[in-house]
């Protein structure tokens, strides 16, 4: 950058040889011996505000105007950040402070930029200079002094002669961060296994189904055809780790007819009366599968569109997930409300590597 | 005011002006850095100011950014909300959520603020994929700014990263499910995934600690990298000085404009306040990412039509593409290809945007530095692949508003995912051809314009009785800007010293001729004195 | 309501991987109703039925045989075009034609709602007369449907049940082929109220032990709150969240700024 001659030198014809000076070889680029010629630069076309001083006088007044109308825009926003009030708690009042906050600093900014602008367009003074280019590269001398310079600081140390110091300081300049990489091990919890943690949800035997977000339990009675019930299980907003826990034990609950549902041999036990509950958790990247059509029996999820057969055991028929949603073994308890046979039989939400 | 007190007036301030830049230059050496860059050139054409506006709007969300962190607390305690919202009163959410709410509701300007932050985003890495395009096409790229797109690469990047921890920042429902997605993508991801979820959230998802740590990601690491990449980044614009289009007079030897001082200072300026001014307008009137209509997140709720902000969306809409069952379970281990597939495409394509410059370099073996940018129909491939590029990119996005789409157009959902899974294929395959033609076309229509001028619309009648259509010449300069460009021949397949052909050879002669077979000659003085003759 | 359940059935015939859940769909169409509701009825219904007269009965009934009677049969047994009306209720019937949905006037994914087709006391008439073929929901009173509960309630409910499919901004959203949940605004409390209850087409009931009349109330209160107050952010750009905001700031945000480029680079004249 040091030696660039700039300083707006006058726009002179370029060298019209068109010949090439830049360093380098040209590769596999067309070099057209015949070549039409740089015609240079084309001659100046003078502005209407330098011909004409009314329209220079025009221009002043127009920018001017525009800093004061920013001055105006300012003051507006101070003034309506005072005038507009928004402690009523009323939302039609937030609405005007933001909209007239905003405006004034609209009109502040836009004007300033708007001035400026066209100040440097109509008034400033309107000569395009050039700047010669250097090629990026440093002179020959300074590239060769640069390798001395390597050369000497290598020769002074011994860097490149006393092989057994240099390979031993970038074994230790390797070894450093580790234990930097390693304390990272502290961002998760030292004492947990995460498949183990996967792996289960606080569902239980006997653990009754509750609304969410309400946490009151649901009997068998109250899911009638059609019906879908966001369930949570008993007890979970009483949970430490609520979030945690509702993020692997959220179900769905609904009631289909007894003959529309095909669970196979090992499962024809895990509904009741045509009730079934499934994870709502996807089994692609982990979305509520929440969309239940009632007509179709199928759970769309809304992230992805992954679509779950109900009358099927929540296959897979459409959408990037492989699995099927996990199913919930429930049964009914003594009082009539409907609890758990277990917890999952496998692990809900997104795969992992070292799911199997 | 009189004449004479004005020159007072004047003569008093550049008193003060002088002793102030003394003052300073005696203790900076400021008058060497003017001395350098007052006056330095810049060229002027619409496409150069992409650029600043991500750099003015990357400014808005620092000043933005800044207010908003004085009232922001980036924790998951849980609280009740008291604030003026009334639809979330009462409700237990984070302690990240209520302060949002209360910056949105309770505090003067802060709505103002939030959205001018939002949108200033949302501008910034928007801005930031015009300005690559323009570089892409315009060949901007080549030697010697390799490096300086890799660091626009690297910004680029950086921008989304920087927009995707803000966005889940506020811990709403929203952002909370796009969370969730980030962490199943995570666990899908082979060996490492669940340790680098279990990590990330420190335990369980969604775990208390995500939010912390995002923020500290999102105002001080980030944004540090950024402002540094910002930096370094215009460090080689200065060095290798802006390139300008083909145009009498230019040449690659020099640079024609505006100096720095007056000029371009005043329309840089001005512009940063335009930026700024449609931003904070946007902000006014226009509502964005409303929270309290999403409420906190719960693991349980989740709204239709939820999508990331824009600039994830083509890694939203690449998940949505692949169909089912791309998973199994070998050696013992769950092999998630519905992930482990979009991830690698993802990654391979950002790969090829990043390292494209030195592919062609490669090819062309063009040593010699590059200032006169590109016309993109002179160089018919490689804007074709630029094309491809965009299609493929713009499918996979689209793809993240599958089901919009299926509403807004009374389709069916299934029916849009399947298409876009075609068009992902063949749409840049389409593009390529299409975008190829035209630019030859193009070439060819500039050649007859440059060699025998335009068609002016005059019919005229000759005495045999003929009608021809008189054309109208280029002068000179007009001529120029169709003639003067770089082309290359397509490399031919030559044995190497040990009367070898290497596989490198091979793939790179069938590079070049992919690149180069189908191309225009340039035109020589000689063709253009015979095409006058020729009228 | 079920009335194009065995339209779509057949439809997807030929789409669906498994026959046999075709049969089941026809199969439920034809007999869930009674049994259903009388489950449904068991477990209490929301709001006492409107009384209404025998003469609102027999009227209800001349415009059902001529107007409804060619699909659902004349005794609104239900045929194999629609199904049948006997235990669905009088919400059901103020909700379907109340909303314009029935008569439906071509057969598509789902009925769409369009300028209703007959006047409320029609509409009242109809239902007089469903409601008199067998136990259903009635049409909830005025007390439920005012929009007075509690918002916050409403909408943590809404948030949890209603906007996966509606949109949290009750913009609605889109099911699988083709079917879609409708936006929510401008829909009355009576309506929303009366789709809770019934689950028309492939929505599903939401019955009072689900969600109770108080909870459908706050709901109703939160879609009217958001409704009577404008977003304070300002213009909502359809509630669609982030698709929409990336569209604006491209086309306009970007699109201005591009536009201003080129007036600030151009030789003024």
């Amino acid at each position: 950058m040091a030696q660039d001659d700039n300083g707006g030198t006058e726009i002179t014809p370029a060298a019209s040889s068109a010949v090439d000076h830049r360093p380098g070889d040209a590769g596999t680029a067309v070099i057209v011996q015949d070549a039409v010629e740089n015609p240079g630069f084309p001659p100046h076309r003078a502005r209407i505000t330098d011909k004409d001083p009314r329209k220079q006088r025009r221009a002043e007044r127009t920018i001017y105007t525009l800093f004061y109308l920013s001055i105006v825009g300012s003051i507006w926003a101070i003034a309506a950040y005072i005038a507009f009030p928004i402690e009523s708690g009323k939302i039609s009042d937030l609405r005007i402070s933001t909209l007239a906050i905003g405006l004034g600093m609209t009109l502040a900014l836009l004007a300033i930029g708007f001035g400026a602008v066209h100040w440097a367009k109509a008034l400033m003074v309107d000569k395009e200079g050039i700047d010669i280019r250097h090629p990026v590269q440093g002179t020959d001398e300074t590239r060769e002094r640069a390798v001395e310079i390597f050369q000497e600081a290598d020769a002074e140390s011994g860097f490149g002669r006393r092989t057994l110091i240099r390979n031993s300081l970038i074994g230790a300049l390797v070894a450093f961060p580790l234990p930097a990489i390693v304390l990272f091990r502290g961002l998760g919890p030292m004492n947990e296994d995460p498949v183990k943690l996967l792996s289960h949800t606080m569902w239980k035997k006997g653990m009754r189904l509750t609304r969410d977000p309400s946490g009151t339990p649901i009997r068998a009675s109250d899911v009638t055809l059609g019906s879908v019930f966001h369930v949570i299980p008993e007890g979970l907003n009483d949970k430490e780790d609520a979030l945690d826990q509702k993020a692997k034990a959220a179900v769905l609950l609904m009631r289909l007819e007894p003959k529309d549902l095909h669970p196979s041999p090992d499962r024809k036990s895990w509904a009741y009366d045509g009730i079934v509950a499934y994870s709502k958790i996807c089994t692609h990247v982990g979305c509520p599968v929440a969309l239940y059509e009632q007509q179709t029996h199928h759970l769309l999820c809304p992230c992805h569109q992954s679509q779950f057969d109900i009358t099927h055991e929540a296959r897979v028929i459409f959408g990037p997930a492989n699995r099927p949603l996990p199913q919930l073994p429930i049964e009914v308890d003594a009082d009539g409300y409907l609890v758990a046979q277990s917890d999952f039989h496998e692990p809900v939400g997104p795969s992992f590597w070292e799911r199997h | 005011m009189t004449a004479t007190t004005a020159a007072e007036t004047t003569a008093k301030k550049r008193s003060f002006t002088a002793a102030a830049s003394n003052y300073i230059d005696e203790r900076t050496s400021i008058s060497g850095v003017v001395k350098e860059f007052g006056r330095k050139i810049f060229p002027d054409h619409w496409s150069f100011l992409l650029g600043e506006i991500a750099l003015y709007s990357f400014i808005v969300i620092l000043i933005t950014g800044t207010f908003l962190t004085f009232f922001f607390q980036a924790s998951q305690a849980e609280v009740i909300y008291h604030g003026s919202w009334v639809p979330l009163k009462g409700i237990q959410m984070s302690a990240a959520m209520n302060s949002t709410l209360n910056i949105s509701f309770d505090i003067r300007g802060g709505l103002l603020v939030r959205q001018i932050h939002h949108w200033a985003a949302l501008l910034f890495v928007a801005s930031i994929g015009l300005h690559m395009l323009r570089i892409f096409f315009t060949g901007a790229f080549r030697k010697p700014r390799e490096l300086n797109w890799v660091i626009g690469f690297t910004l680029f990047v950086l921008a989304m990263a920087e927009g995707f921890t803000g966005y889940s920042l506020p811990d709403d429902l929203l952002s909370g499910n796009g969370l969730r997605i980030i962490d199943g993508l995570i666990k899908g991801i082979p060996v490492v995934g669940t340790w680098i979820s279990f990590l990330l959230f420190g335990g369980e998802f969604p775990g208390t600690a995500i939010v912390g740590r995002l923020y500290t990601l999102h105002i001080l690491l980030l944004p540090a990298l950024v402002v540094a990449f910002i930096a370094l980044h215009l460090v080689f614009v200065v060095v290798h000085k802006h390139t300008q289009y083909a145009g009498p007079g230019r040449t690659q030897q020099n640079v024609s404009g505006f100096p720095i001082l007056p000029v371009y200072a005043a329309k840089a300026g001005g512009f940063f306040f335009i930026v700024f001014g449609v931003v904070a307008l946007m902000a006014s009137l226009f509502t964005i990412n409303p929270i309290w209509l999403y409420g906190p997140y719960d693991p349980s709720p989740v709204s239709a039509g939820t999508q990331p902000d824009w600039y994830i969306g083509f890694a939203d809409g690449m998940l949505r593409l692949i169909p089912p069952h791309w998973e199994f379970v070998w050696l013992d281990r769950t092999w998630s290809w519905n992930i482990i597939v979009p991830v690698l495409i993802l990654v391979v394509f950002l790969v090829v945007v990043a390292i494209y410059p030195f592919v062609e370099a490669w090819v062309t073996g063009d040593k010699r530095e590059h200032h006169i940018l590109d016309r993109p129909r002179n160089q018919a491939t490689r804007t074709a692949i630029g094309a491809a590029g965009v299609t493929f990119y713009g499918t996979m996005w689209a793809a993240a508003s599958s089901d919009l789409i299926a509403t807004h157009f009374k389709l069916t959902m299934e029916g849009v995912i399947h298409t876009l899974q075609f068009t992902l294929i063949l749409g840049p395959i389409v593009a390529y051809f299409i975008t190829k033609r035209i630019c030859i076309a193009l070439q060819k229509k500039d050649r007859s314009v440059a060699l025998h001028g335009y068609e002016s619309g005059r019919i005229v009648k000759l005495p045999g009785g003929e009608f021809i259509e008189v054309h109208e010449q280029l002068d000179e300069y007009e001529r120029w800007r169709l003639v003067s460009y770089d082309t290359y021949q397509p490399l031919m397949l030559r044995p190497n010293s040990r009367g070898k052909i290497t596989f490198v050879n091979r793939l790179r002669a069938g590079m070049s001729r992919w690149l180069f077979e189908d191309r225009l000659e340039p035109i020589t003085k000689g063709e253009i004195e015979s095409g006058h003759g020729h009228h | 309501m079920r009335e194009t359940k065995q339209k779509n059935a057949r439809k997807r015939k030929a789409g669906r991987r498994h026959p046999l859940a075709t049969v089941a769909l026809i199969v439920i169409g034809l007999g869930l109703t009674g049994g259903a509701y009388a489950t449904f009825n068991a477990t209490g219904s929301s709001a006492d039925a409107t009384t209404s007269s025998a003469s609102d009965v027999t009227a209800g009934k001349q415009l059902f045989q001529a107007n409804c009677a060619s699909c659902h049969g004349i005794e609104a047994q239900g045929t194999d075009a629609a199904p049948s009306l006997i235990g669905v209720g009088a919400a059901a019937v103020d909700f379907q034609v109340g909303t314009g949905r029935m008569p439906m006037a071509m057969s598509g994914p789902q009925a769409e709602q369009k300028p209703a087709q007959f006047s409320q006391k029609e509409t009242d008439q109809l239902a007089a007369y469903v409601a008199s073929l067998g136990p259903g929901p009635s049409i909830p009173l005025r007390d439920v449907t005012d929009g007075n509960g509690d918002a916050a309630k409403g909408a943590e409910l809404f948030r949890v049940n209603c906007a996966m499919c509606h949109n949290v901004a009750g913009a609605g959203g889109a099911l699988t082929e083709g079917k879609y949940a409708p936006p929510l605004t401008g829909v009355t409390g009576k309506h929303i109220y009366e789709a809770m209850v019934t689950g028309p087409q492939n929505m599903p009931v939401f019955n009072d032990r689900n969600i109770t009349p108080e909870g459908k109330r706050d709901i109703i209160t939160y879609l009217q709150f958001i409704q009577a107050n404008p977003s304070p952010g300002g213009f909502e750009l359809g509630s669609l969240g982030p698709v929409a905001e990336g569209l604006f700031i491209w086309i306009f945000g970007l699109g201005s700024i591009v536009a201003l480029t080129v007036w600030i680079t151009a030789k003024s004249n």
